[in-house]
């Protein structure tokens, strides 16, 4: 027996042996299962891998965008935002727990779920979230910790736009109600449906958006453009730094960027790869999509500075990098590699063209480019999701998960462009409405800006009575 | 005694320090300064935000020695700093008065 062919056994075995429990019971797939069959219908691959994912996602947050802000800031202010990302990473976390997993994925409206898991009420070892598939499940805690760190970084991205003048205090009150009334109805009204096996009985129990037909597949809107557009938002109603554009603010450490820049690549594949929920061949499919598009983008971001400036920088590799797989992020599970490798390129193409010219012809301070990157990136890569996704380009398509079992549905790119599109408009507006009354409110009230002396002195020592480096 | 202070290229330091050891010379004092002559800075660009740097680094090299080596000193650092281009840099001679090896309290050119 030769090699391949032991491969091959083992893999139908292992198919076999997944299958087993649900078609020894049942004899075909079982609409609505109670807890106790989800229970056999929960693998350990699946588990394994969404527990990895979870850790993966979180090193994104912290370290990677930590650094990979930090490195970009001047001295007197890295810490600040190293403490900015990890302490809203922390309250994030303690948020999404106590009411946010409930907002976000039970069923209510369909703008937000309900409190019925407020506290995580009801969850146990022993309850299971649903996946993509018809009979399989993950253990909720698994579902509700992948889900928790994308809660997390979300915010954590905002920061980005008003690094190196902001109030410590007021930001992290800003994070708890952009949570509340932005992350939690974006989250639901995108990605909660009953699931596979509920679904054909309650077809509307959905978000708004999923339930109008809009693909993200891992945060493209929920993530990437929520976050950009409250930084702009932010760093309009803030203002611009002091000195901006009169003296120079270059980034302090591009070391720590480029760590940070590749930390987040590497966790990047729990982000999307993991966004299926699932151990199995569309997460294969997220896997390369995320590493090529991210490639690519890289490769176009430096080919552009060398054909522009005559240089190709490392910060724009890294920018490259990151723009990559931000137009990524919706399309990942739905593209095909040769195709995700051209909106890698046009991520590159589109950012670099608003960071270096359309940012400076409209004159707003938004010191890390977040809306240059992932607002407009997300927004590159929810529109472009509705192309890569077609089956006649190579694309998953979707699924029909009103019919059970599911089928795939029959897929119209024009139909998908102009859902897609309303997607991102619904969630510009919403994240926009609310960021622009919350940073009012907050600068009306407490302050968002610290000091002309505090600003120009650092916000490390003022705000946090440390400073990064010791020398 | 004389002071020699030469201000050179960062990537001559090794060439200059090897020259000078050669010659006998029994100690320096290096600083890594910034600075501006007929050498402009460069422009860097960051993401599209252009800064030009008017201070250029360069090496400031401080050697305390006996009168008759000073020539040699200037010589053999101008011959390993040269590279011919813009900003490599220039060199000045001084008087010393006095000069103590604190742990010995040896004087002038017995403290070099």
């Amino acid at each position: 027996m030769n090699r391949s062919t032991i491969t091959r056994t083992a893999a139908a075995l292992a198919v076999l042996l997944c299958a087993a429990p649900v078609l020894a019971q049942t004899g075909g797939p079982v609409r609505a299962p109670d807890a106790a069959a989800m229970a056999t219908m929960s693998n350990k691959g699946d588990t394994a891998w969404m527990l990895v994912s979870s850790a993966l996602v979180l090193m994104m947050s912290v370290p990677g965008l930590a650094l990979f802000y930090g490195g970009l800031v001047r001295t007197k202010n890295m810490l600040s935002v190293l403490m900015q990302v990890f302490m809203i990473v922390s309250v994030a976390s303690l948020v999404w727990v106590t009411y946010g997993y409930s907002l976000a994925f039970t069923s209510g409206n369909s703008f937000i779920g309900g409190l019925s898991k407020a506290f995580l009420s009801g969850v146990s070892g022993s309850t299971y979230a649903a996946t993509f598939s018809n009979n399989v499940y993950i253990p909720e805690y698994a579902f509700i910790c992948f889900q928790m760190t994308f809660a997390c970084i979300t915010p954590a991205l905002i920061v980005g736009a008003f690094a190196e003048r902001v109030k410590f205090t007021p930001l992290m009150l800003f994070v708890v109600a952009w949570l509340t009334l932005v992350y939690f109805p974006v989250a639901h009204m995108v990605w909660y449906w009953a699931g596979p096996d509920f679904l054909p009985d309650t077809p509307t129990d959905t978000g708004l958006l999923y339930g109008w037909g809009a693909l993200d597949f891992a945060g493209g809107t929920v993530v990437h453009i929520t976050a950009g557009i409250a930084g702009l938002v932010g760093c309009v109603i803030i203002g611009k730094r002091r000195g901006y554009k009169a003296e120079p603010m270059p980034p302090h450490s591009l070391t720590m960027t480029m760590i940070g820049a590749s930390l987040l690549w590497v966790g990047w594949f729990g982000f999307n790869a993991g966004s299926n929920l699932e151990a199995n061949g569309v997460t294969a499919v997220a896997f390369i999509n995320t590493f090529v598009a991210t490639a690519a983008a890289a490769v176009a971001w430096a080919v552009i500075e060398q054909m522009v400036h005559g240089k190709p920088s490392l910060l724009g590799a890294v920018s490259g990098a990151v723009a990559g797989l931000v137009a990524i992020t919706p399309a990942s599970g739905f593209g095909a590699p040769m195709t995700s490798i051209l909106l890698g390129f046009a991520a590159s193409a589109l950012c670099f063209w608003f960071v270096t010219t359309v940012k400076n012809r409209l004159g707003y301070d938004d010191t890390l480019d977040v809306f240059g990157i992932h607002c407009v990136g997300g927004i590159l890569g929810a529109i472009g999701t509705a192309i890569v996704a077609d089956p006649a380009l190579g694309g998953q398509g979707w699924f029909d998960y009103t019919k059970f079992p599911a089928v795939p549905g029959a897929y119209d790119m024009a139909t998908q462009l102009v859902t897609q599109t309303k997607a991102v408009l619904v969630t510009l507006a919403l994240s926009g409405g609310v960021s622009a009354v919350l940073f009012f409110l907050l600068n009306a009230t407490l302050g968002l800006r610290p000091s002309a002396d505090v600003e120009a002195e650092g916000l490390d020592l003022n705000e946090h009575g440390e400073r990064a480096y010791n020398y | 005694m004389k002071l020699v202070i030469a201000v050179i290229k960062p990537f001559k330091l090794e060439e200059v320090r090897e020259a000078l050891i050669g010659l006998g010379v029994a100690g320096m004092t290096v600083s890594e300064v910034k600075g501006f002559g007929r050498q402009k800075g460069q422009t860097e660009i960051y993401r599209g935000a252009e800064y030009a740097t008017n201070m250029v680094p360069k090496v400031k090299l401080e050697i305390v020695c006996d009168d008759d080596l000073a020539d040699r000193v200037v010589e053999a650092i101008g011959h390993a700093a040269n590279t011919g281009a813009i900003g490599d840099g220039k060199i000045f001679v001084l008087d010393v008065g006095h000069a103590v090896r604190i742990r010995t309290g040896e004087t002038d050119t017995a403290a070099l």
